[in-house]
């Protein structure tokens, strides 16, 4: 099997600071790969190792099985990179934002501008075409920038948090787009903070932290696998409970002024729990990823 | 543990300049303005108010009026200002506020092009400017052609001389605010003491010579030659010096964004 992305032992130094340290995974054609972890995982680190933007330190990185240090310029003719700060020019309209970036990869003018109207007909920004970069929404200027990627028809899309800072209106729309583009057969590498949006579109991810890969896979064998099915979560337990779960060994997290219970058929344990231990302040909800990413890489702020 | 970085230059620094072509086009009017309005104001302050003071002066074994005397310089500083502004604020706006180069750095252009192709637009920019500069001197006969026109590719070697150095600048300092200090200490001492508003055979010996390692120096005195109709073999020192001068900080240009943007 072909990989689209292939990474083995690597690592990225900045000075004594290790922000990647040997991490191997591979990205297969044709799936959307997630990157999740805290600020300063090193997720940012290692997408910019992929395009060739950050040189790497150690291991091994091939893109379309080509060396990323010697064939990068290659490599890049294949890629789109949606980055997580808008670089649009904000000197030029929306449409020739998405032309000269085509003349960036050789397209010639006559083609760059059909594939420019169609790129923005796929982003729903037909009549704001003429318009100033810098008169669109946020969720306008992120399409903009998804488009922009899109250019050269690239086989890997590379996104760095695509809908950080998107109201909600605009976060599902663009997710609308990245489905259809996964559905076309596109392979996508992209990094976020939002655990909803890593299920809806990952097929497999890896969660990092402190350059390290601490678990890979599917999202629901990952939500299976480490929290189960089912959470119960208190508001203001009592020591009664929590004595209770410490008796009964069920898995759960105690954060003070909060309890999370984890289980797979919890319905019966959800009665016992309210019926004995609390009245309102407790709800029996579907574990998420997110519950797998905090019990992970822990409740502290990373700042 | 780094490896080092290989660098890579080839014909597409050329979409770079086409890319800053393209947004110039967009505000070409008021980039119009400045060198078709400065050389007149000057004009008219030195020629009509300070030239009466002066009088004649002597230029090499030639008696020639103030304005006559300063036109060359006005052009000389015009070249140096349009591409030490370019490649300093100009490109650190696009290097740090609009992030266009990370933009471009995701495509298949590498950073020594980016650069390359914004230090080659800094020198487009200095022989526009002198284009348009130099029509409106010519009107008052102030430059002697054909030989005039050699000005216009010697606009694009000086371009490329102050161009290099405001990369240097930009690779360096930490905020926009910091392009003060290189004014302050390198461009307008340049603007005062390069035989630009009086002959430097006036200063004191000492002085003399460190005006002669400016840039900006040898480029007068180019310039003036040829304004004057002058022309001679002695001129391709001046011509060399700019030469080496660029080649010594084009590459140190490259290197401090290099250091500066691949991490």
């Amino acid at each position: 099997m072909q990989y689209i992305i292939e990474a083995r032992n690597l690592t990225k130094q900045f000075g004594d600071f290790v922000a990647v340290d040997s991490i191997s995974f591979h990205v297969l054609p044709g799936e959307c790969f997630g990157l999740l972890g805290p600020n300063g995982a090193g997720k940012t680190s290692t997408i910019r190792m992929t395009y060739g933007f950050s040189p790497i330190t150690d291991g091994h990185l091939e893109v379309f099985s080509r060396n990323i240090t010697n064939d990068w310029r290659a490599i890049r003719y294949r890629i789109g990179v949606c980055q997580q700060e808008n670089n649009l020019d904000p000197d030029l309209t929306v449409q020739q934002n998405l032309e000269l970036f085509a003349h960036y990869f050789d397209i010639p003018g006559k083609e760059a501008r059909s594939k420019a109207e169609e790129l923005l007909h796929f982003i729903a920004l037909d009549h704001r075409k003429a318009a100033r970069v810098t008169e669109l929404s946020g969720g306008m200027m992120r399409r903009l920038m998804i488009a922009r990627a899109l250019i050269n028809d690239p086989q890997l899309l590379i996104l760095d948090e695509p809908t950080t800072g998107l109201d909600p209106q605009s976060r599902h729309q663009v997710w609308q787009k990245l489905e259809e583009l996964r559905s076309k057969g596109l392979s996508i590498l992209l990094t976020t903070h939002y655990m909803e949006e890593a299920s809806r579109l990952c097929d497999r991810l890896i969660i990092m932290d402190h350059g390290k890969i601490l678990v890979q896979g599917k999202p629901s064998d990952l939500v299976a696998q480490h929290v189960d099915r089912h959470v119960i979560e208190v508001a203001k337990p009592s020591a009664e409970l929590r004595a209770f779960l410490l008796s009964q060994h069920l898995k759960h997290d105690d954060l003070g002024h909060r309890l999370l219970v984890y289980g797979k058929e919890s319905d019966q344990l959800f009665h016992t729990i309210s019926n004995c231990y609390c009245r309102d302040d407790c709800m029996l909800r579907m574990a998420t990823l997110e519950d797998v990413f905090l019990r992970l890489t822990g409740r502290e702020l990373r700042e | 543990m780094n490896r080092i970085p290989r660098w890579s230059i080839s014909w597409r620094f050329i979409r770079v300049w086409q890319r800053n072509l393209r947004v110039y086009q967009r505000i070409w009017k008021i980039n119009f303005l400045p060198p078709l309005l400065e050389p007149v104001l000057y004009i008219v302050a030195f020629g009509l108010g300070f030239g009466g003071l002066i009088g004649k002066i002597s230029y090499q074994h030639l008696e020639i009026s103030y304005v006559a005397f300063i036109t060359p310089a006005l052009l000389a500083i015009n070249i140096m200002n349009n591409a030490f502004f370019e490649n300093t604020y100009a490109s650190f706006v696009r290097m740090y506020y609009q992030k266009t180069f990370d933009a471009l750095l995701a495509t298949p252009l590498s950073l020594e092009e980016v650069i390359t192709g914004e230090i080659i637009w800094g020198a487009t920019k200095s022989v526009i400017a002198t284009v348009i500069m130099q029509a409106a001197l010519s009107l008052f006969g102030l430059i002697a052609y054909p030989h005039g026109l050699l000005i216009i590719p010697l606009a694009f070697l000086g371009g490329i001389a102050f161009g290099s150095i405001g990369m240097l600048c930009t690779g360096i300092v930490p905020s926009i605010d910091m392009f003060n200090l290189p004014l302050f200490l390198f461009i307008t001492p340049m603007f005062l003491f390069s035989g630009t508003f009086f002959p430097i055979d006036n200063l004191p010996q000492w002085a003399k010579s460190l005006s002669l390692l400016f840039p900006l120096t040898h480029l007068v005195h180019i310039v003036r030659q040829l304004s004057l109709g002058i022309i001679h073999a002695g001129l391709l020192w001046q011509v060399g010096y700019l030469i080496v001068f660029s080649l010594i900080f084009f590459p140190l240009g490259l290197f401090a964004m290099h250091q500066r943007l691949i991490k």
